[in-house]
């Protein structure tokens, strides 16, 4: 299960530099959101998956949960929603300004 | 116990900025609200500072879960010392802003997202675990990023855009190295961190994750080779914001490596902090050789920023008691003297409405104070005796002649002059010769409310120079109590 | 085009008043289970997206007149003020207090200070989320 889902976090990962490297701003705020995505797995599987245990409740519980990186996730989801919206609208704004997406012809020049 | 001193600093300006949400077309109201609010945090901070050293490090335990459980807020004296310095800067540009920020910015909550970004600077310098450093980075960095769009000219979007997804990268970094920490560990707080990794067998995998949170770092502190995105996004925003960044945030990532490099990755200090060497010598002249290719008053200084960033990281790598109460007496003086120069900037482009050093000249016959004020900064920062750069330099330069980092000790004395040619040369250019702006001498602008910000900075820098003894003998007990962790992590656990 | 929307607004008005009450379900069952302030704010957001969506936004900004960013600035200060309480008692800042009540209809309660501090958050999260898409959603120049 932990392989799985490294492998899974890390394929994400790697879509999401991709995305990241392309020239268009939407990609690369879909390259944000899926970024964030893949650190959340991957925190969640670092610290070890117990399947269908519940978060630790009494003291002799054979096996429980970690409930501290499921608290540390929900705050980095909050975080990253607010950043993705304001991304969002960011990329919005920019591309309104200059009539276009693409991050090449957004590069300025070296002198301003 | 119940120290909510502590956390007096990261209150203040976040009850202030929800407070000023509401009044955010009112504008004398705001600046009422704002100005108070400013003293009433760096009085705080200093209060704090007092405190800690009254009684040594003093540690809040949020909602009453006790140490390496729940959220926990230390303040030991370079945090103290931090906060009394981001208190001087954002009360000096405060009162910049007043002055110079445009009406409209004032409705599109300035204050709110300044007091904002105040919340996250200083809850990253008391916060006792590494998660919440996290948290706090994000309040900084999303308040900076809308502070560096606000007014939305077609420079800033463009900008700003690559500042911020830089910055998310860097989050994400951030969040994969404390994922690595966490398994590895099972603790985030940084006292038990501390504790865990010193018990630990020192192999390899510890090297990597000190190595990627020191990425994350450095890409917030403009380090060799991540300080590619600074210059051009610290152009962009109106003054009175450029200089808050420049004084404070890239200070936040060199306090971050401070914290982690002296804390919790001591113990194979052969490879990680030789690493912070090779990027401390190499962030130095890379910097410096960018401030003197520019010839535009605020990308000179954005590179002035990166430069001077490689001589306190300078201090941690030598990692002697001296050799970081110089660093440590570097970053006070270099966050006061680098607001003040961003303001001398915005100053000059109020006159002559443009940064571009060609086209400024002759200001010192008009407006003779800003000229010498200047001076008396420029020659600062350049590390001119008796001014406030030369003892923390000094401090580091002999602590690397007695490690034998002859290299390093060449490098920084070489930027040392490379920094006072590139100052000199913003002096001749803007001050010396003809005026080029017309009707300068008849209608001159009037500077004094602009000035009156930087006068007190300009005071400091001389004071720091003039006690020096006082202040550096202060910077030195900072270091041994950075140098001796047992201190910090007693202090969390409370024996 | 002209566009019927009939099946749209009916189903709307009747799934609106079901996700609105299930939305304050969950801000209440936050405490010991699954639920609270963020994840109940954030159901109550997308009910009124739908209303957004299905009716035009004059007429449910008629409905609802609020002004979000002082909405967000009061949930701030609501939560704060929540988390200055332990001062009262000597307490660190944010300690929580609980107990059981026996109120007249609902039978025991269990009331606790974290109440009032998500009632904060649920706020600042619906307030949040709907200037957002508003903001986007006005901009249609």
């Amino acid at each position: 299960m932990e392989i799985l889902m490294i492998v899974t976090a890390g394929i994400i990962i790697s879509v999401s530099t991709y995305l990241l490297l392309t020239r268009s701003i939407l990609r690369v705020v879909f390259g944000i959101v899926l970024l964030s995505h893949g650190v959340h797995l991957l925190i969640l599987t670092m610290a070890g998956l117990m399947g269908g245990s519940p978060p630790l409740l009494t003291e002799d519980a054979s096996s429980y949960t970690d409930p501290l990186p499921q608290a540390l996730i929900l705050t980095a989801i909050v975080i990253s929603f607010g950043v993705t919206a304001f991304v969002l609208v960011l990329g919005y704004r920019t591309y309104k300004e200059h009539k276009t997406d693409d991050l090449d012809q957004l590069r300025g020049n070296g002198d301003e | 116990m119940n120290n909510i001193v502590v956390l007096l600093p990261v209150l203040i300006p976040f009850v202030a900025g929800v407070i000023l949400i509401f009044f955010k077309n009112f504008s004398t109201i705001q600046r009422t609200i704002s100005g108070l609010a400013a003293f009433i945090l760096l009085f705080s901070s200093v209060f704090l500072t007092y405190h800690v050293y009254q009684d040594g490090i003093l540690t809040l335990e949020a909602g009453n879960w006790s140490a390496p459980f729940g959220i926990i807020f230390v303040a030991d004296l370079f945090a103290g010392l931090m906060t009394i310095l981001s208190g001087i800067v954002g009360v000096a540009c405060l009162f910049f802003a007043y002055k110079t920020i445009h009406k409209d910015r004032e409705k599109f909550y300035f204050y709110p997202f300044y007091f904002f970004l105040l919340t996250g600077v200083n809850g990253a310098f008391l916060t006792g675990d590494i998660f919440n450093l996290f948290v706090f980075f994000e309040v900084m960095l999303i308040s900076s990023y809308i502070l560096i769009v606000m007014g939305g000219t077609k420079y800033q979007l463009r900008e700003s855009f690559k500042y911020v997804v830089i910055n998310i990268f860097a989050s994400a970094l951030f969040l994969i190295a404390l994922a690595f920490l966490y398994s590895l560990t099972g603790t985030l707080n940084f006292a038990h961190l501390a504790q865990r990794i010193a018990e630990a067998e020192q192999t390899g995998v510890f090297n990597v994750v000190a190595i990627l949170l020191l990425i994350v770092f450095a890409m917030k502190a403009a380090l060799f080779p991540l300080y590619f995105w600074l210059p051009n996004s610290y152009y962009g925003p109106p003054t009175a914001i450029a200089a808050i960044f420049g004084g404070l945030l890239t200070k936040v990532g060199v306090y971050a490596i401070f914290r982690v490099f002296t804390l919790v990755f001591i113990h194979n200090i052969d490879f990680t902090h030789s690493v912070i060497l090779f990027l401390a010598g190499a962030t130095m002249f890379v910097g410096i050789l960018g401030a003197v290719a520019k010839f535009d008053f605020r990308h000179i200084l954005s590179y002035q920023i990166i430069s001077h960033v490689g001589y306190m990281i300078m201090g941690l790598a030598l990692f002697t008691p001296y050799a970081i109460a110089g660093a440590i007496f570097y970053i006070a003086h270099d966050m006061i003297v680098k607001t003040s120069l961003f303001l001398y900037a915005g100053v000059t482009q109020k006159i002559t409405g443009t940064t571009d050093l060609t086209k400024m000249g002759g200001l010192l016959r008009t407006y003779p104070l800003l000229g010498w004020l200047f001076f008396i900064s420029a020659i600062a920062l350049a590390g001119i005796p008796p001014l406030s750069g030369f003892f923390g330099k000094f401090a580091m330069i002999v602590a690397g002649l007695d490690q034998g980092q002859y290299i390093i000790v060449f490098i920084s004395l070489l930027v040392g002059l490379l920094t006072l040619y590139s100052m000199i040369r913003i002096f001749i250019y803007v001050f010396w010769g003809e005026p080029k702006i017309e009707n300068d001498k008849d209608n001159p602008v009037k500077i004094m409310p602009l000035l009156l910000p930087i006068i007190p900075l300009a005071a400091l820098t001389i004071a720091m120079g003039v006690f020096a003894e006082p202040i550096f003998s202060f910077s030195m007990e900072i270091a041994e109590q950075l140098l001796d962790p047992s201190q910090y992590i007693e202090s969390v656990f409370k024996e | 085009m002209k566009t019927n929307y009939l099946m749209l607004h009916t189903i709307t008005r009747i799934v609106t008043f079901i996700i609105l009450s299930f939305s304050i379900y969950l801000f209440f069952a936050g405490h010991n289970s699954p639920g609270g302030g963020f994840i109940g704010g954030l159901m109550m957001a997308s009910g009124l997206i739908l209303l957004y969506l299905s009716f035009d936004l004059k007429t449910i900004k008629r409905v609802l007149p609020f002004d979000y960013s002082t909405l967000i600035a009061t949930g701030l200060l609501i939560a704060l003020l929540t988390g200055f309480n332990g001062l009262l008692f000597g307490d660190p800042f944010l300690t929580q207090y609980f107990d059981y009540f026996e109120l007249p209809i609902l039978g025991e309660v269990e009331l606790t200070t974290a109440l009032p501090f998500d009632l904060g958050v649920f706020i600042v999260v619906v307030a949040i989320t709907l200037l957002i898409i508003l903001t986007i959603a006005e901009d249609d120049s």
